[in-house]
């Protein structure tokens, strides 16, 4: 796979993204079967690393120890559709040893993703990232800390990151490094206010109705306005947040998709 | 990176850095947190929690005037009992379970949701509710159904940190708002009737760390634990389930304690099992107990005592004194000393037959009651958790009622299985085919509370312990009190009315009809000049301020 990475965010500018992929993503085609399910490789291979690590004990690296279970094979025992998977994962399989994992969104997105495409993932075209240097890319090179905070440390210019691992699924992430502008949710934009009286006010939107905006403000007050009192109000479509497909290596993009993954908020 | 935006980031952070702090809320605001009567900065609305405003611009004279400005609906159909924060202009307020909704208190639009979800082992003996928050800097603190503490981003809602303060498996749970002292929170636990060892824990307000923890029940050491025989000390309950108050010059903080366990069959449990039924006094800063005064040694009726302590500095008998005003769920009003817990009196408000009074000590001289005769105040109590109100101006201290209601207690014994209800009880109600206990209001049609019980909100001296005036209502009142400086008085019911009495005599001045039981607290404030006074009903919160 192919991954390039995050660059410089502008400071001050009001960027946003994660997330936006919640009505489109690889979960929504998962939900059911009545249409075909659609994966992604940023998940599977997130999904691979998972199995990698809490699976292979009892399924082996296989996939197939397990009598009546091949995943390679695409052979299972009782699951039909991807929401069984997600069941079987969750709930696990009384009587047996297949005990319930608490998996978030993103890693069940992961696990099924890489259990669907078991036979023709191939690790070997994939770059593993590494949380470490993904959270010194973070605060470093990457200055996405200029914007974000995490779980409270860090600006409030852009929405906090703590939890985005467990909101967002690989691919969400990595298509919004790549394209943010385009994957920016619309409840985060941008918006301009101009008073009647001339008073300018930029900020991050929180919430719309079609008397009212509220909004967090470039010093981070949350202020509320109503629209008859304003002479200009502009929703931006435009995010400061740059595309990172140019500026960070496949193995730095990466790195930082890992970080963000691990962010699964305050326990 | 443009590198002129790169050099003038930092610049601009230290422009804004003073504007951010300035919206902060400090530990000297919560300190002086009635002197800035547009806002509500704690549960009770100051550290003395006398849920007193000092706004003015609502008085007897206009009042007539209120008008509904705001509604906000919740998004959750179990019962609402929150007292919501407002600071600068935001008000913060809990929905069931445990989230939290940042709202603009001029228009009650969202700007945010927080969402807790609960360990699906929370088991809360009395409803899946929450009342409120703290906060500190920008950060506010919530205690939740599974006995968790949670530090949340005041400006974004996200969570900044997590602990867990006692295990939900066992019984234990937190619905209480929590008390912030300097940088500590301080929270109690809920969970007496399943048979937990309650406590009160203090936190660091900046990553959660436990600072202290004081037991409710003394140790095999401790004074005090010879009021227990043998081991039923272990789950002796003694739970603390409503938010304290605080005397910075005294540096005392005062709590509440619940029913000892099992509840009603006390023959289980001999001697005075203490400190339940009591107030404790604990250092700020250490949890060491100072002093503690028990209302209900050796309690069968389930009187917890964990109502909210109300402080008031006034006139006894010539002197100024520091005192601690008490409407306790067995019926007795009590003026403490609160700076020795010494005793200065105490009379009943509601009918009680479980005693004939209170000796020199405050300790009650015990009538109980014939097997199959009522025990007047019932199981609910006189008064039950429902934060009462103290006005300097009046001099006088107000507290909802639960009027001529009785119950007749029967105990059985009971085995303690950790996690399971260890109440001990076959207690009914004195009224054939009555709800009982009548703890919830069971719709709209009520054809019963006349024989059952009534309800209202009585005035009562605190230099004499005498009732001043009393407000009758046709159902037992579940609602707190507000007072003003204007001498207004506002409360709710379980009728769904919201009404505003003259403070002095209790004559009704306006109402308007909510619709949905009011077991939450009133709370004044003011935003852009306009005062607004607030009440959760049913499941919305209504927001009230004069026609313009």
């Amino acid at each position: 796979m192919k991954i390039r990475c995050l660059s410089l965010v502008k400071p001050f500018l009001f960027a946003i993204v994660f997330g936006i992929f919640a009505l489109h993503g690889p979960a929504a085609f998962a939900q059911g079967q009545d249409r075909a399910p659609e994966y992604f490789q940023s998940d599977i291979q997130y999904g691979a690393q998972i199995f990698a690590n809490q699976c292979t004990a009892c399924h082996g690296t296989s996939g197939d120890l397990i009598p009546g279970v091949n995943f390679r094979a695409g052979q299972f025992k009782r699951v039909v559709s991807d929401n069984d998977l997600r069941a079987t994962i969750t709930n696990g399989v009384p009587g047996t040893a297949m005990q319930p994992f608490a998996f978030g969104a993103s890693e069940l997105t992961g696990i099924v993703s890489y259990l669907r495409n078991f036979s023709s993932f191939d690790a070997r075209g994939s770059v593993i990232g590494n949380t470490a240097r993904g959270q010194a890319l973070f605060a470093g090179a990457g200055n996405c800390a200029s914007c974000h905070a995490v779980n409270g440390k860090g600006p409030r210019v852009a929405p906090d990151l703590g939890d985005i691992g467990a909101l967002r699924t690989a691919e969400l992430l990595h298509r919004t490094l790549l394209d943010p502008a385009g994957m920016m949710l619309p409840a985060n934009r941008p918006v301009r206010a101009v008073t009647k009286d001339g008073k300018v006010i930029n900020g991050r939107r929180l919430n719309e109705d079609t008397y009212t905006v509220q909004l967090i403000d470039e010093q981070e007050r949350l202020v509320s306005l109503t629209k008859a009192d304003l002479r200009e109000f502009t929703v931006l479509k435009t995010t400061p947040m740059p595309s990172y497909k140019d500026k960070f290596s496949a193995q730095e993009l990466a790195d930082l998709e890992a970080y963000l993954l691990s962010l699964k908020g305050v326990k | 990176m443009n590198h002129s935006r790169r050099t003038s980031f930092p610049l601009l952070l230290a422009l804004l850095i003073p504007f951010a702090l300035r919206a902060q809320v400090t530990p000297e605001r919560l300190l002086h947190a009635s002197d800035e009567p547009q806002n509500w900065l704690t549960y009770s609305g100051s550290y003395a929690s006398q849920r007193y405003s000092l706004l003015k611009q609502v008085d007897p004279s206009n009042v007539k005037n209120l008008e509904l400005k705001w509604v906000f609906q919740v998004q959750s159909l179990q019962k609402f009992e929150t007292t919501p924060l407002v600071v600068d202009g935001i008000m913060y307020i809990t929905q069931s379970p445990n989230d939290v909704v940042a709202v603009d208190a001029n228009t009650g639009r969202a700007f945010w949701v927080f969402h807790y979800a609960n360990s699906p082992a929370a088991r809360p003996c009395c409803g899946i509710v929450n009342r409120g928050l703290a906060i500190l800097g920008d950060t506010l603190f919530m205690a939740t159904v599974d006995a968790h503490l949670v530090a949340i981003d005041a400006k974004d809602g996200h969570a900044l940190w997590n602990v867990k303060v006692a295990e939900p498996t066992a019984g234990y749970a937190m619905t209480m708002a929590p008390l912030v002292v300097k940088d500590k929170v301080i929270v109690g636990v809920a969970g007496g009737e399943f048979g937990v060892r309650g406590f009160i824990s203090a936190f660091e307000a900046g990553t959660g760390k436990q600072v202290w923890h004081a037991d409710t029940i003394p140790d095999p050491d401790q004074p005090g634990h010879e009021s227990w025989q043998g081991n039923d000390w272990e789950h002796g309950g003694s739970a603390v389930w409503m938010t304290g108050s605080y005397d910075p010059d005294l540096n005392l903080t005062y709590w509440g304690t619940g029913n000892p366990g099992p509840d009603f069959n006390a023959v289980q449990r001999a001697g005075d099992n203490l400190y339940s039924d009591s107030v404790l006094a604990l250092d700020a800063d250490t949890g060491k107990m100072k002093w503690y005064f028990q209302f209900s040694p050796h309690d069968p009726y389930d009187y917890d005592s964990v109502q909210v302590p109300v402080l008031a500095n006034a006139d006894w008998n010539g002197s100024p004194r520091k005192l601690m005003l008490w409407g306790n769920r067995n019926g007795f009003f009590y003026v403490l000393d609160r700076g020795t817990g010494k005793f200065l009196n105490g009379k009943p408000f509601v009918k009680v037959n479980w005693a004939s009074g209170l000796d020199a000590n405050g300790r009650p001289i015990t009538t109980p009651q014939p097997p199959g005769v009522p025990t007047y105040p019932g199981i609910q109590g006189g008064t039950n958790w429902y934060s009462p109100s103290y006005s300097p101006h009046t001099g006088l201290f107000y507290v909802s009622t639960w009027e001529d209601y009785g119950t007749v207690f029967a105990g059985v014994k009971a085995e303690y299985k950790e996690g399971t209800r260890f109440t001990g009880g076959a207690n009914t109600t004195p009224i054939p085919g009555a709800e009982n206990p009548a703890g919830a209001r069971q719709g709209p049609v009520n054809t019963y509370t006349e024989a059952l019980a009534t309800g209202g909100v009585v005035a009562l001296d605190p230099k004499t312990g005498e009732k001043k005036w009393k407000f009758a209502m046709h159902d037992v009142n579940t609602s707190g009190i507000l007072t003003t400086a204007t001498d207004l008085l506002f409360v709710g019911g379980r009728e769904g009315y919201f009404q505003a009495l003259d403070a002095r005599t209790g004559a009704l001045l306006w109402k308007q009809n909510l619709g949905g039981e009011i077991i939450a607290g009133p709370i004044s404030f003011q935003v852009d000049g306009k005062q607004y006074i607030t009440i959760a009903s049913g499941n919305s919160l209504f927001a009230f301020a004069l026609r313009e």
